[in-house]
């Protein structure tokens, strides 16, 4: 026989106001199965959990029923106190008579009556209540870190600082992300290599870090704790172990006027290259597209020069296992085009800037190379169409970003920053120049960040103009901009040399299958999903997934940095112990009448069922570490054989039937 | 293929070589046109000016008529019309008080389902073979303010770089040329009461027209052919040059092309003639 007690809350005056909680206290009383049944003012506070324990260990409790607030606020409170109590913390129910009735209702005869209906069903769940025990599962303590930019670098050093192994991948064949090929940055300028470089070089030399570059995710099993990853290292023909980066392959190479991704298009590199100078690793890459030893079977200079015979042109993709506990994704992003590439047409538009068609227009991050010391121009700016010094820049903001028409509602956030970055810049290299700038807002929150956009105008001297561009065309080797000055509310022309977009942050291509691999989510645009914005911003609803850095939102560096290191202290807290512990309340299934229909496996959005061989028939079965307990296998047999520990469909038919 | 056909007021008026052109051209192409029996004006600048409630309910007479008589579609070869009618057929689709408000006061039903097509639209579905290709003619497409615009309306073609008239010249055996002012407007309505806009307007069109190595201009709106064709003469006068630039509607090229003689066409009733074909 059950034997429950029933503890009614007021909730101060929340739940007192209106519900009468002693007439519910006295008529759950006499619920059958219910042994005692006490109000209290708080009895969340000390005494009135005192409370709860004496009437367990007095009144030897089977069950326990709180009537207040939500299972949310204050069931771990409770479970705690009852296994202080010696009551196993799985028999103790929330009856939620404050959100689902005090607050929502003025009547008080009536809420006072669905209190005590809400109580009558959650004693009888309770009644069907077991104890049960939390489910522990081993710790691999290594981590997978996705992305090498600047973020990752920093998740990596700091999860290795902590004494934990890393695998690092990388997609490019050198670490170091959109950062390395930045010019200077804000609100110091200081280099951007300068910087990033030394942190580049401590990644590739780590003991406890093990870099996979050029390579990429292809799978990802498992769960928290107990990943297995599979990785492509894609083929490199080029033996990293014999390589000592020398140089003497690629300067004998003769393709040299292959666009540079690194520079955006700016400069050129040969078919075997390392990306730039400072690359980690510092071994080259061939460019199967490229060479033509790959495609035709002819040249191979490279191979003939190389003194350490590391040219391998029977190269082919690796894959390799990595076991690890943890995931930090940190993938970055990648600048909206406005050429006519765009494979979506949601993100098609601005074809009157002309990018694309007239060299002279180009992005943040092809001006950034082009003004960077180690740049295709050496620093020195130079426009793309005839290598002339631009006298005249003008720099548009906002182009794609904050406008519904072009798909992309958001703001990047870092634009008004680096703009007024680049006015700087340009005027520092070209001292009789102009530099203007077309703004819809100037975004400059953050610290020391505005004073850095009141220098580049008050200072260095950049003509900020408040509107829209809506034209550029080309006429005498000038760009003509026309816009708007919304202020004095007049139309402005300008004849410019060159001009620079703003183009919107879009997450890195190739996110969402990375996502779908991990089981995370993203929004609209593809930027990862947090678990919570506020309370849990490194998180994912995936246990053991974690995200920093560009690739969940627009970010600079010190955000994405910041992002970073609390992933890796999330990774560390997980890594803590030697094994995790989760909820017991996930569901089972019961093998002996599990027709194997699988109903259950394509439905699991967890992916937590797996399919057993048994000695005569198959069935499905629940991996305890990866059951979130969300209950849609249990809605889908057509066995009845799934269920949900703590909270049964014999525990909800009962509620029911309370009600009745 | 039977086709709706909305001419407006401007191809039965000042612009009835425009209506002998793309009539003509559609009957080479093998399209029949149903002229929309008792149809009204759009209402173009005028009532959109004035009267928002005007501007939907005059397209929306048309509309009307065009889901009484079962035309699932109809071509309107004057943007300013096409423009108005898509705009009308789309809040009429997406508004049921709208639609019942506009039922009313047209006294006809109506669902703005009917597909308004402007002259590339349906230019676009034929598979053009030209009999005699355009070698020789280097067109600037001009393209105006309205065919591709606004985005949300019109939804066709990039609005601001568009190509779809580039794509049916080049089909046609001519070449095309890119320049800046093909989106640009050409002062349109204007023409009436601000000449001198208008000719300044012109006279920057048909100069990058001319720079960039057009020997011809192509347009698919009547408006843009007066301001360009008839007010040619006035704006080189102006400006103390020879344009000596003919301006095409896409039509007589396409009905050039596949073997009509310009004047079956009313190319010779255009006030620039210099013909390089035929």
């Amino acid at each position: 026989m059950a034997r429950i007690g029933v503890f009614v809350c007021w909730c101060g005056e929340n739940i007192a106001r209106t519900v009468d909680v002693a007439q519910v206290a006295e008529q759950a009383a006499r619920i059958p199965g219910v042994r005692c049944s006490l109000h209290y003012k708080y009895m969340c506070s000390d005494p009135g959990q005192a409370m709860v324990r004496e009437k367990i260990a007095g009144e030897r409790l089977t069950g326990v029923v709180v009537a207040s607030c939500s299972p949310h606020m204050h069931l771990k409170t409770f479970r705690r106190a009852a296994a202080a109590a010696g009551l196993n913390p799985y028999l103790v129910e929330l009856a939620n008579i404050r959100e689902q009735c005090s607050w929502v209702h003025h009547d008080r005869a009536a809420a006072t009556a669905k209190a005590l209906d809400i109580i009558r069903m959650t004693v009888e769940k309770c009644k069907r209540n077991h104890a049960l025990e939390p489910i522990r599962v081993p710790v691999t303590r290594r981590a997978l870190v996705i992305g090498g930019g600047v973020a990752g670098i920093q998740a990596a050093l700091d999860i290795a600082d902590a004494g934990y192994e890393v695998v690092l991948v990388e997609k490019e064949p050198s670490i170091g992300g959109k950062m390395a090929g930045l010019s200077e940055t804000f609100p110091t300028l200081d280099c951007s290599q300068c910087i990033l470089t030394p942190r580049m070089v401590e990644a590739g030399q780590h003991p406890r870090i093990k870099l996979h570059t050029y390579s990429e995710v292809e799978s990802v099993d498992g769960f928290v704790g107990n990943f297995t990853v599979t990785i492509r290292n894609k083929a490199r023909y080029v033996d990293i172990d014999k390589c000592t980066g020398c140089g003497e392959c690629w300067n004998v190479c003769p393709w040299k006027k292959i666009p540079s991704e690194f520079d955006y298009g700016t400069g050129f590199r040969r078919a075997i290259y390392i990306p730039f100078p400072q690359a980690v690793p510092a071994r080259p890459v061939i460019d199967k597209n490229h060479c033509v030893k790959l495609l035709k079977g002819a040249c191979g200079l490279c191979a003939k020069k190389c003194p350490r015979d590391a040219i391998r042109f029977d190269d082919t993709d690796r894959i390799v296992e990595e076991r690890v506990g943890a995931i930090v994704v940190a993938t970055g992003y990648s600048l909206y085009s406005i050429g006519k590439e765009q494979a979506d047409p949601k993100y098609r538009g601005y074809g009157e800037y002309g990018y694309g068609a007239f060299k002279d227009v180009i992005d943040g991050l092809q001006f950034e190379r082009l003004v960077s010391a180690s740049g295709p121009t050496a620093g020195e700016l130079k426009r793309p169409s005839d290598g002339k010094t631009p006298k005249s820049v003008v720099f548009i903001s906002c182009v794609g970003s904050r406008d519904n028409a072009k798909g992309i509602s958001y703001c990047s956030k870092i634009c008004c920053m680096y703009i007024a970055k680049h006015t700087m810049l340009y005027r520092h290299k070209v001292h009789d120049g102009e530099a203007h700038v077309f703004y819809m807002d100037i975004r400059a929150g953050g610290k020391s960040y505005d004073e850095f956009v009141r220098r580049a105008i008050e200072q260095d001297g950049a003509k900020y103009h408040r509107g829209r561009v809506s034209k550029i065309v080309e006429q005498d080797g000038k760009l003509i901009v026309r816009g708007a000055d919304t202020l004095s509310g007049t139309p402005l022309t300008i004849e410019a040399d060159m001009v620079v977009l703003a183009t919107a942050m879009r997450p890195a291509p190739g996110i969402e299958s990375l996502a779908q691999k991990l089981n995370i989510g993203y929004d609209e645009h593809g930027f990862l999903l947090e678990s919570h914005p506020k309370l849990r911003p490194v998180e994912t609803n995936t246990a053991g997934v974690f995200i920093c850095g560009a690739a969940h939102g627009p970010k600079d560096i010190p955000e994405s940095v910041a992002q970073a290191s609390a992933a890796a202290s999330k990774v560390a807290v997980l890594f803590a112990n030697q094994e995790l512990s989760r909820e017991p309340e996930i569901a089972y299934i019961n093998e002996q009448t599990c027709a194997a229909c699988y109903a259950c496996y394509r439905a699991c959005p967890y992916h937590a069922i797996e399919k057993v061989q048994l000695k005569h028939k198959r069935a499905a079965r629940v991996n305890p570490g990866l059951c979130m307990g969300c209950g849609t296998c249990v809605a889908v047999c057509p066995s009845k054989s799934a269920d949900i520990e703590g909270f049964t469909e014999q525990q909800i038919y009962s509620m029911v039937e309370a009600l009745a | 293929m039977a086709i709706g056909y909305y001419p407006g007021c401007a191809l039965h008026g000042s612009s009835n070589d425009y209506e002998q052109s793309v009539r003509a051209c559609l009957k080479v192409l093998g399209a029949e046109l149903k002229e929309l029996d008792d149809w009204i004006c759009c209402g173009a600048t005028a009532a959109h000016s004035l009267n928002e409630k005007l501007s939907v309910a005059l397209p929306a007479r048309n509309l009307a008529l065009a889901e009484r008589d079962g035309l699932d579609e109809l071509l309107a070869p004057c943007p300013m019309c096409s423009m108005e009618l898509m705009k009308a057929a789309k809040e009429i689709a997406a508004d049921n008080r709208l639609r019942d408000e506009m039922a009313s006061i047209v006294e006809l039903p109506v669902t703005g389902r009917t597909k308004i097509l402007n002259l590339i639209q349906l230019l676009e579905r034929f598979d053009l073979k030209p009999s005699k290709p355009l070698d020789g003619i280097i067109a600037a497409c001009y393209y105006g303010c309205l065919l591709t615009r606004p985005a949300g309306i019109v939804n066709f073609d990039d609005p601001e770089a568009p190509s779809s008239m580039e794509t049916i010249v080049a089909r046609l055996g001519a070449k095309t040329v890119s320049w800046n002012y093909r989106t640009e407007c050409c002062g349109a309505g204007k023409t009436l009461c601000d000449e001198d806009t208008v000719l300044e307007l012109s006279h920057k069109i048909l100069t990058d027209a001319r720079r960039h190595g057009a020997n011809c201009l192509v347009v698919a709106c009547p408006m843009c052919h007066v301001n360009l064709d008839m007010k040619q003469a006035a704006a080189g006068r102006r400006y103390g040059v020879d344009h000596d630039l003919p301006v095409y509607y896409l039509s007589d090229l396409v009905g050039m092309a596949m073997g009509l003689a310009p004047e079956e066409l009313g190319v010779d009733r255009h006030f620039v003639v210099r013909l390089h074909h035929g």
